[in-house]
This record gives C-alpha cells, sequence and structure tokens, in this order.
C-alpha cells in the first residue's frame, strides 16, 4: 500500500545508479500502482527506460531496492529473476524482435519455453495476443517486413502473451506519426482492459500520456520531481513540470 | 607512473576477458551437461557451422597435402627414401595440419559470423529482449553453436585428413612415380589410431575455443555497427592466436614422448 491506500505492484525505492562516471539516478523513489497506468515522462536521457530495466531486473542498482509484487528484486538470484519475468511483459522501444524467427514465433518463445502448452494451444493463443493488437494477418511475416507501428505492436503482443501482472512499454509512441501514435495508444489502453493488468509506460508524447495516464511521474536529475495523477500534473505549479508540459525554452530546465 | 597504470589496464582487461569467457564456457557447458539444449537450432547451427565449412575444408586440404606430398616426395626420391612419402604426409595431415587447418577456416568463417550474428543481436536490443523474458542468452545463442561446433569440427578434421592424404597420395605417384600401396604402406606404419583419435581431441578443444571466442565477443559488443565489426574481427583474430597456442601445447601433452 502507498500513503494513499492504493495497492502497489512495484516500487522502486531510493534507487541510486551510475554508469560509470555519469549519475543516472539519485535516491529515486517512484510507486507503481496496481491495476493503474503509470507514465514516466522527462527530458531525453534522463533515465526514464533505466527505470525499466529495474523493474525488469536487467540492471542491478548501486543502492536502493526494487520491489515486483512484494518480492525485492535485489536480493533475488538470477534464475529466480527469470521466474519473477514471466510476470513482467517488458516493451521495447524498437519492438527487439529475434529477425531469425517469424512474428508468431517471437510472440510463441515465451510460451514454449516456460509453458506446456500444446503446440495447438500456443498457436491459438499468439494467434489471440496478435489479433489484440491487430495483427493477426502477420503471424507468419519475418520482422523485417514489418512497418515501424506494427513492430511496436508485435512487441506488444511478445510483452502480453502470457499474460503477465505488469507490462512495461519503453517509448511506444516514439518515431510514429500521430494516426499510428493513436492506435497504439488505444491499443496500450485496450490490453490493459484485456489484462486487467498495470502498465507503466516511458513516454515523450504528451497527448498519448494525457490520453492513458492514470498516474505521471516526471523524473528529473536522477529523481521524480513530480508525481500525481493526470489531471493534478496537467495543472501542477511546479516550474519544472510546467516547462516539459509547455515545451517551452525559457525556464529552470536548462538545456 | 604512465607505464605502470598502462599495465595495470592491460592486465585488469585481460583477467577480466578471461574470466568472462570462463564465466560463458562454464554455464554454457552447464546447460549442455544438463541437456537444456535446443534441439532445432542445434541442428541447424550444426548445417550453418558445420555443413557449409566442408567445401572450404577440403579445398584447404588437399591442397595442403598435395604441397606437403610434391615437396617431400621430389626429395626423398633423390635421396632413395620414397617409401616414406606417404607416413610423412599422415604424419603431419592427422596430429597438426587437419585439425589445426580445420580450425582456422572455420575460426576465419565461423567464428566471425557467430560474433558478428550475436553482436548484432546485443545492439539491436534482441538479447536484452531473451533476458526480459526470462531466457537465458547462453542456453539459447551459446549452446547450440557450441554444441554444432563439437560435433562438426572433428567430422570435418576426418575429412580434411582423408582428403589431404588422397591429395598427397595422387602427387607422389604423378611427381615422383611412388605408387599408390607403397604410399598406403608408408601411411599405415606411421600413424595408428590413438594418432587420429588426439587430433580429433585437439579437433574439440579448437572448436570450443572458437564458439566461445565468437560468443564472447559477441555478447560484449558496445556501440553499433562499428562495435559489430570490431568483434567480428577481434573473435576471429583472437580465436586464430588461441588455436595456435593450444596446438602446442595439445602437441607437447599428447605427443610429447614420441
Amino acid at each position: 500500500m502507498n500513503s494513499n491506500g492504493r495497492s502497489l505492484i512495484a516500487r522502486v525505492d531510493g534507487v541510486s545508479l551510475s554508469f560509470g562516471e555519469r549519475i543516472v539516478l539519485k535516491n529515486c523513489s517512484l510507486d507503481i500502482v496496481e491495476g493503474a497506468i503509470t507514465c514516466v515522462i522527462g527530458l531525453s536521457g534522463a533515465g526514464k527506460s533505466t527505470i525499466l530495466r529495474l523493474l525488469d531486473g536487467l540492471l542491478v542498482p548501486g543502492e536502493g531496492h526494487i520491489y515486483v509484487l512484494g518480492r525485492d528484486l535485489c536480493h533475488m538470484s538470477e534464475e529466480q529473476i527469470n521466474l519473477m519475468r514471466q510476470k513482467i511483459g517488458l516493451s521495447f522501444q524498437f519492438a527487439a524482435l529475434l529477425d531469425s524467427l517469424s512474428v508468431g514465433d517471437n510472440v510463441a518463445l515465451p510460451l514454449r519455453e516456460h509453458t506446456k502448452l500444446s503446440h495447438a494451444e500456443i498457436r491459438q493463443t499468439v494467434f489471440d495476443a496478435l489479433d489484440s493488437v491487430g495483427l493477426a494477418h502477420a503471424y507468419d511475416d519475418l520482422p523485417g517486413e514489418l512497418s515501424g507501428g506494427m513492430l511496436k505492436r508485435a512487441g506488444f503482443a511478445r510483452a502480453i502473451v502470457t499474460r503477465p501482472a505488469l507490462v512495461l512499454y519503453d517509448e511506444p509512441t516514439t518515431g510514429l506519426d500521430p494516426i499510428v501514435s493513436k492506435l497504439i495508444t488505444e491499443t496500450i489502453l485496450k490490453l490493459r482492459s484485456k489484462l486487467n493488468g498495470t502498465a507503466v509506460v516511458i513516454s515523450h508524447d504528451l497527448p498519448s500520456i494525457f490520453t492513458m495516464a492514470d498516474y505521471i511521474a516526471m523524473l528529473f536529475e536522477g529523481a521524480i520531481i513530480a508525481y500525481d495523477t493526470a489531471d493534478r500534473i496537467r495543472n501542477s505549479q511546479n516550474p519544472i513540470v510546467q516547462q516539459f508540459l509547455q515545451g517551452s525554452e525559457a525556464g529552470p530546465i536548462q538545456i | 607512473m604512465r607505464i605502470l597504470a598502462r599495465v595495470g589496464r592491460v592486465t585488469n582487461d585481460f583477467f577480466e576477458y578471461a574470466g568472462g569467457v570462463t564465466l560463458l564456457t562454464t554455464e554454457s557447458l552447464g546447460f549442455l551437461v544438463r541437456l537444456r539444449i535446443r534441439v532445432a537450432e542445434t541442428v541447424s547451427q550444426c548445417a550453418l557451422l558445420g555443413v557449409q565449412s566442408l567445401v572450404i575444408v577440403l579445398l584447404t586440404s588437399l591442397f595442403t597435402g598435395m604441397v606437403i606430398s610434391l615437396e617431400s616426395a621430389q626429395q626423398a626420391v633423390a635421396y632413395g627414401f620414397s617409401s616414406f612419402v606417404g607416413g610423412a604426409v599422415a604424419y603431419g595431415a592427422v596430429r597438426e595440419l587437419g585439425p589445426m587447418l580445420t580450425a582456422v577456416v572455420v575460426a576465419g568463417r565461423v567464428g566471425a559470423a557467430i560474433a558478428a550474428e550475436i553482436g548484432s543481436m546485443v545492439v539491436t536490443e534482441q538479447v536484452e529482449a531473451l533476458r526480459s523474458m526470462g531466457l537465458e542468452p547462453a542456453r539459447f545463442l551459446v549452446v547450440p553453436r557450441l554444441v554444432a561446433l563439437l560435433l562438426m569440427l572433428p567430422l570435418l578434421t576426418i575429412f580434411a585428413d582423408v582428403v589431404s592424404i588422397l591429395g598427397g597420395m595422387w602427387i607422389a605417384r604423378e611427381y615422383a612415380h611412388i605408387p599408390y600401396h607403397e604410399f598406403i604402406q608408408s601411411v599405415r606404419q606411421a600413424i595408428d589410431f590413438t594418432d587420429v583419435v588426439k587430433g580429433l581431441l585437439k579437433a574439440f578443444v579448437f572448436g570450443t575455443i572458437i564458439a566461445m571466442v565468437g560468443a564472447y565477443q559477441g555478447l560484449s559488443t558496445r556501440g553499433g555497427a562499428a562495435g559489430v565489426g570490431q568483434s567480428t574481427t577481434f573473435s576471429v583474430v583472437l580465436a586464430i592466436i588461441l588455436i595456435f597456442i593450444s596446438n602446442f601445447v595439445l602437441s607437447l601433452l599428447l605427443f610429447g614422448g614420441r
């Protein structure tokens, strides 16, 4: 539970992380409320994607703790984290589909490796996952044959095929035209309803964020400086948040 | 101080690299021992890494056997030792040149391919995607290639041994008029079954070196296309150097007595 009495599915707790000399996160904390879509916004290179990788156990913090489904990833072995990852879906910015496999085989991969489902059951589950992102027709296509928007949706299908409790989306609308961007946003909302689950979305796309976010967190200089519901963030008096939302050059953020 | 710092950095890099390759090898062998092998992928890698290397291995072995025979046969006939030519060709081919030349050729072709393929997967986040699905890159990517090379390199070495002896036999007859039966008799006297087995043992070690250096270099790739290029080049250079060094050590251990 967080201070507002909402149930938490994950928590970034006082995390610090550096890559060599570069400090990326500094005593950063973030609550992920169960059943909600939490969007993390911030400048390019601020460390937003790093938070997703920490939540998936792909990175280990220098200090602090990462709690997912009540367990601290920092105190788990790689095998235990691999088991935990079956309950977390991560959708990459550029989809990261295995280019040697068809779209269907990419989406089937976690099922083939982690479940005892029959070939027919896997095929049906994959078809359903692809259908839910509007890509049922692309089952046998290779990733190289898909457009940017289709690739992202195929990545979503792979992330949700095991029906994870927590889905992490890394910049789902970056580099897409407004129409495809809207389609992607609607897909994320549809998937949340379908899975009845929780999502964390990293994005710069403000229209998309305000369409889907229940909560918004702003990351600045390695820490979360604002965290609230989407409406409250929109009306925030924090000058950093306002400068970011307005895209203004004038203000406390120095580029 | 600057020299000391440089020496320290190089030493640190060396042990970091050696430790990394050792850990990856241990992890991969662990999956192998527990039979956690992706069979279909392994068969596919056998075709890609082994079968497709056959022609180039046969060509290099054939001409190497022929040139050894050409050089030794003419001299042997001149000094009246023609009955030793078959033995000389077979001795060199089975114990040294067969395993080593095959390994060097495969390192150039396959080691580069392994590093480039895995390196490309790293820079396009495909390896991270595997980890995010709870899949171990060592089992998924390294073990099939390691098993393929452990199976295919000894097979390729047998082909290389046979072809270089046959090539040598033909040249010995054409240029030094040494009859086939005399050449074969000489081969039988010079080598026995244990020589073949020891040669194949070398092939196992070389196969491990090629697979693990290529895989580790691929997994260590940083940056974009340039990083993949550097990994590819370095994996080939390092694998060939390690093959030569380990060949010497293995020859010393296996054939040191005779």
